[in-house]
This record gives C-alpha cells, sequence and structure tokens, in this order.
C-alpha cells in the first residue's frame, strides 16, 4: 500500500488507519469523525491529501490540446485562476472530476482523484499527446487547510496578507525556502485554502500549521461528511463512467464552447438522475443501499450513491441515482438492509451556511 | 481495551450484568471503539421477548452500521432512552450512562465469557 509523507505521523498520532484508492490513510484522529467535522465548521483543520495525483500541462500547443480534452472552460480561465470540471468519456460520462490552474501561457496544472490517476494519465497522453503531459505526484504534496479561521492560521503561519485571494484563485509563495501554491478552494464548504508544495516540505508544513492554536488534524471520516453536507461530487459515487455528468445534476458546469470529447452526450440525461434526498431521521442509508418503488416494493427504480448522519444538520441525508421516470417523485422509499427508511427530495447543498465563498476585500 | 471484571461478555461484542434476575445489556468499549462516533441507535420495545444470539438493535456510525444480538434469553423491560436521544453517550462511558437495556433473564447466561477471555476476542 502506498504512504504519504506523513503517513508515520499518522500512526505516531493514534489515527485509525484505512485503505483509500490504494493508499494507507487516516480516516480519523482521537477526537473522531464528529469533532473534527465540528472543528472543521468552527476554527481550522488540515488534512492529508497527498495522495492526491497532480499533472503538469505544458506546451506551444498546450491551451488548444486542454481545451478539448477536459469539459472546463479554458477560454475564459485567466492566469491565477483555477477551475472545476471533467475528464470525459466519448459518451460523455465521467473519467474523472479535477481542478484545472492556469499558471501561465500555455502552461497548466491539474489535481486529479488518486483512484484515478493512471487511467487519467493515460487517457491525457493520449489527448494530449506525451511530450505536452508530466505526472509530478512522485515529487509533490498537497495539504488541506480548511475552516473559517484558515485565513487567520494561513495569515500568521506566512506573514503575508491573503485577504484579496478570491474563491477559485491562487497565488505562489515562498515558505522556508519552499515554493508553495495557495489555492483558495476545498472540499469542506468552508474558507479554505488547498496547499500545493514540494514532497519535502510536507511534514515542516504540515507541523508548522498545526502549532497554530486553532489547528487540529482531520481524517477522510471528516472530509467525506464535510464535502457531503455541502453538495460536493465524490468520484466513484455521484460521478462515474456509467453516468452523464447531466445524471450527476452538474450539466450547469458545461460551459467550454470548445469541442472536446463527449460534449454533447455529457449534457443527457439518458436513464438517471441524481437525486438529493433528506431522511426523516439520524438513521441513515450508504452507498449501494436501494431505492425501491413504494413501501414493500421489490421494483428497485435507484441506488444510493452517497449516504451520511449530517452532523452539522442533525439528520441523514444522500444522494440517489434515480431512474429518471421517477426523478420528479417529492418522496422516496430506501432500503437499508431490512429497513426501509422514507426521504424527502430536497435541494443540494444541504448544509448551506458554509463559509466557502465569503468577501474577504 | 476498558473489560470491567463484574460483567459478562458475548463474543459478538455485548456485555451483561446480572442483577439477581435482571440484567442490563450494552455494547463492549471495544465495539464503541471500532464504530467510531455512534449517530443513531435502534432498540427493542419494553415487553419484547427475545432468544439468546438473536438480533435485537442496530448501532450506526459515521462509517459503519452493526448490529446487536441478545446475550441471553430475556424479556426487555426498560430501554434507555437518554441513549437513544444522544448516542455520542455510549462512545463516552459504554458500561455506565451508554447502557441499552435492561432485561429479565429467561434463560441461562453460560457461554458468555468473562473480562479476561474476552479481551482475547477483541482483535481488529
Amino acid at each position: 500500500m502506498l504512504e504519504t509523507p506523513l503517513h508515520d505521523w499518522h500512526v505516531a498520532h493514534k489515527a485509525k488507519m484505512a485503505p483509500f484508492a490504494g493508499w494507507d490513510m487516516p480516516i480519523q484522529y482521537e477526537d473522531g469523525i464528529l469533532a473534527e467535522h465540528a472543528h472543521t465548521r468552527n476554527a481550522a483543520s488540515i488534512f492529508d491529501i497527498c495522495h492526491m495525483a497532480q499533472f503538469i500541462v505544458k506546451g506551444d500547443k498546450a491551451a488548444e490540446l486542454l481545451r478539448k480534452a477536459v469539459s472546463h472552460n479554458l477560454d475564459t480561465l485567466a492566469i491565477g485562476k483555477c477551475r472545476y470540471g471533467f475528464l470525459l468519456t466519448e459518451e460523455g460520462t465521467v473519467i474523472d472530476d479535477l481542478i484545472v490552474y492556469h499558471l501561465a501561457e500555455n502552461h497548466y496544472f491539474l489535481v486529479v482523484n488518486a483512484g484515478c490517476a493512471d487511467k487519467d494519465f493515460e487517457t491525457l497522453v493520449k489527448r494530449l499527446g506525451k511530450e505536452n503531459i508530466e505526472n509530478i505526484s512522485p515529487k509533490s504534496g498537497k495539504i488541506d487547510l480548511q475552516g473559517p479561521k484558515s485565513l487567520e492560521v494561513l495569515e500568521d503561519l506566512t506573514k503575508q496578507n491573503f485577504h484579496d485571494l478570491k474563491y477559485f484563485s491562487f497565488t505562489h509563495i515562498e515558505y522556508k525556502g519552499h515554493k508553495i501554491l495557495v489555492s483558495r478552494t476545498g472540499y469542506t464548504g468552508e474558507l479554505g485554502y488547498e496547499l500545493y508544495c514540494p514532497r519535502e516540505a510536507v511534514l515542516t508544513l504540515w507541523e508548522d500549521l498545526l502549532s497554530h492554536e486553532l489547528v487540529k488534524p482531520a481524517g477522510l471520516g471528516a472530509r467525506d461528511t464535510l464535502r457531503l453536507e455541502c453538495g460536493l461530487a465524490l468520484y466513484g459515487h455521484e460521478l462515474n463512467e456509467e453516468h452523464t455528468v447531466a445524471e450527476s445534476n452538474l450539466a450547469g458546469m458545461l460551459t467550454s464552447e470548445a469541442d472536446y470529447v463527449g460534449k454533447a452526450a455529457a449534457k443527457e440525461v439518458k436513464h438517471d438522475l441524481l437525486v438529493p434526498l433528506k431522511l426523516e431521521g439520524r438513521r441513515t442509508v450508504r452507498n449501494g443501499d436501494l431505492v425501491i418503488k413504494e413501501a414493500g416494493s421489490e421494483e428497485v427504480i435507484g441506488k444510493i450513491a452517497s449516504g451520511s448522519f449530517a452532523p452539522s444538520l442533525g439528520y441523514a441525508i444522500a444522494f440517489a441515482f434515480v431512474k429518471k421516470e421517477f426523478a420528479d417523485k417529492e418522496s422516496f422509499v430506501l432500503k437499508a438492509g431490512r429497513n426501509e427508511l422514507t426521504a424527502q427530495k430536497t435541494t443540494a447543498p444541504f448544509f448551506t451556511t458554509g463559509t466557502a465563498r465569503i468577501k474577504l476585500s | 481495551m476498558n473489560n470491567p471484571e463484574n460483567l459478562l461478555y458475548a463474543e459478538s461484542h455485548e456485555w451483561l450484568k446480572v442483577e439477581g434476575k435482571e440484567g442490563v445489556i450494552g455494547i463492549t468499549d471495544f465495539a464503541q471503539d471500532s464504530l467510531g462516533d455512534i449517530t443513531f441507535i435502534d432498540l427493542p420495545q419494553v415487553g419484547d421477548t427475545f432468544s439468546k444470539g438473536q438480533e435485537m438493535g442496530t448501532v450506526e456510525s459515521v462509517k459503519a452500521a452493526s448490529d446487536i444480538y441478545m446475550p441471553c434469553d430475556c424479556k426487555v423491560i426498560a430501554v434507555n432512552d437518554k441513549a437513544i436521544d444522544n448516542p455520542e453517550s455510549v462512545n463516552k462511558d459504554p458500561y455506565g450512562e451508554g447502557w441499552l437495556i435492561r432485561v429479565e433473564i429467561t434463560g441461562s447466561t453460560d457461554g458468555l465469557l468473562n473480562a479476561q477471555d474476552y479481551a482475547g476476542k477483541c482483535v481488529h
């Protein structure tokens, strides 16, 4: 199993470790998922995200090639900005979701999911040419600093002003001799920063961040409850190669005018539609549980993509892929093992008072 | 892990405290630690009767769900509603405030383990 540069730190600090996309990752520390979740909503947490893969796309024709390879609207993406989007199959289904950073003219930085890294790289080599793409993951690291106090933490640590760094913008800083890309983005719905640094700088940066009194570590367990509450998709759950972008209810992101792979098909709802659901109590459903036509019915009309007790809301929430002819229903019956639970259709994000987009200047 | 000496244990990680003809039942420290933060508890009704090994409830955490099995033949005489309302009490105090049900024991408790023998079953 693969290990991040912080693996020994996690083990020494009694994290519960588990396999994730081939990596041995911390699911939670001693405080537990609920406490880590609350701390991220109220103060600031750091997450070891060194498992995610990082690619550089560079070359005379990089912009022209990349705008046809991914769904991101690169024509309106200024240098210093980044954008979320998809790498698609010819059928408009999702190979991966990723962020593209515009570093300089014909020079881009791509951040992709750990579990998809190999197929992504293979696909991009075919679409861009191997001379135009480099996998820098082995020498790169990533720490996410997330929570309403993360600006204060970042400014205290670096002695620099980040008030002017807007949502989905980034800048480079020098920290203890290391070049760090600071991006105002994240996966928690809170104000936060993703810090990209050389692998050898990860441990120092992690320990320096933790020395701040407002900061605690958080694991992948809290990362999952935080992202789900904010309606953010997780690859392999809300996004996959079986569903188009429109079926995952994200067609609104497809604004690029370029003729990119999968474009027309991605906007079609073929079979299913992703529906956000609010359950009646604390009892939850989980990935793979079923949506049935009515109480007691054997007829399956959908499948749960993600489900969890939502700590900030006090009840359980879920995303389900439902057959499109049933997607207009307001109420659904879910089947978890022998139990049937009722759920009401709601809107995502489920948790709406996060600080991610707040104006700082 | 903390396994008090005065309790009996099932291999499926429930504990039973015998008090004359009655018993108090909960899940063990090892069980709550393995589950992580508990978010939901489903328990039987007062008056329900069970045989040993029968499923009697469910405990859900953020990351997992686990069934609870009855450690002996019994009839439920009280349910800890406070634990249902505050599932975190089972994490904090699994042998005290986090007890789950009180029962009238109607069968044998043979086959349950003492604290030392149960400790040997607590492996992830």
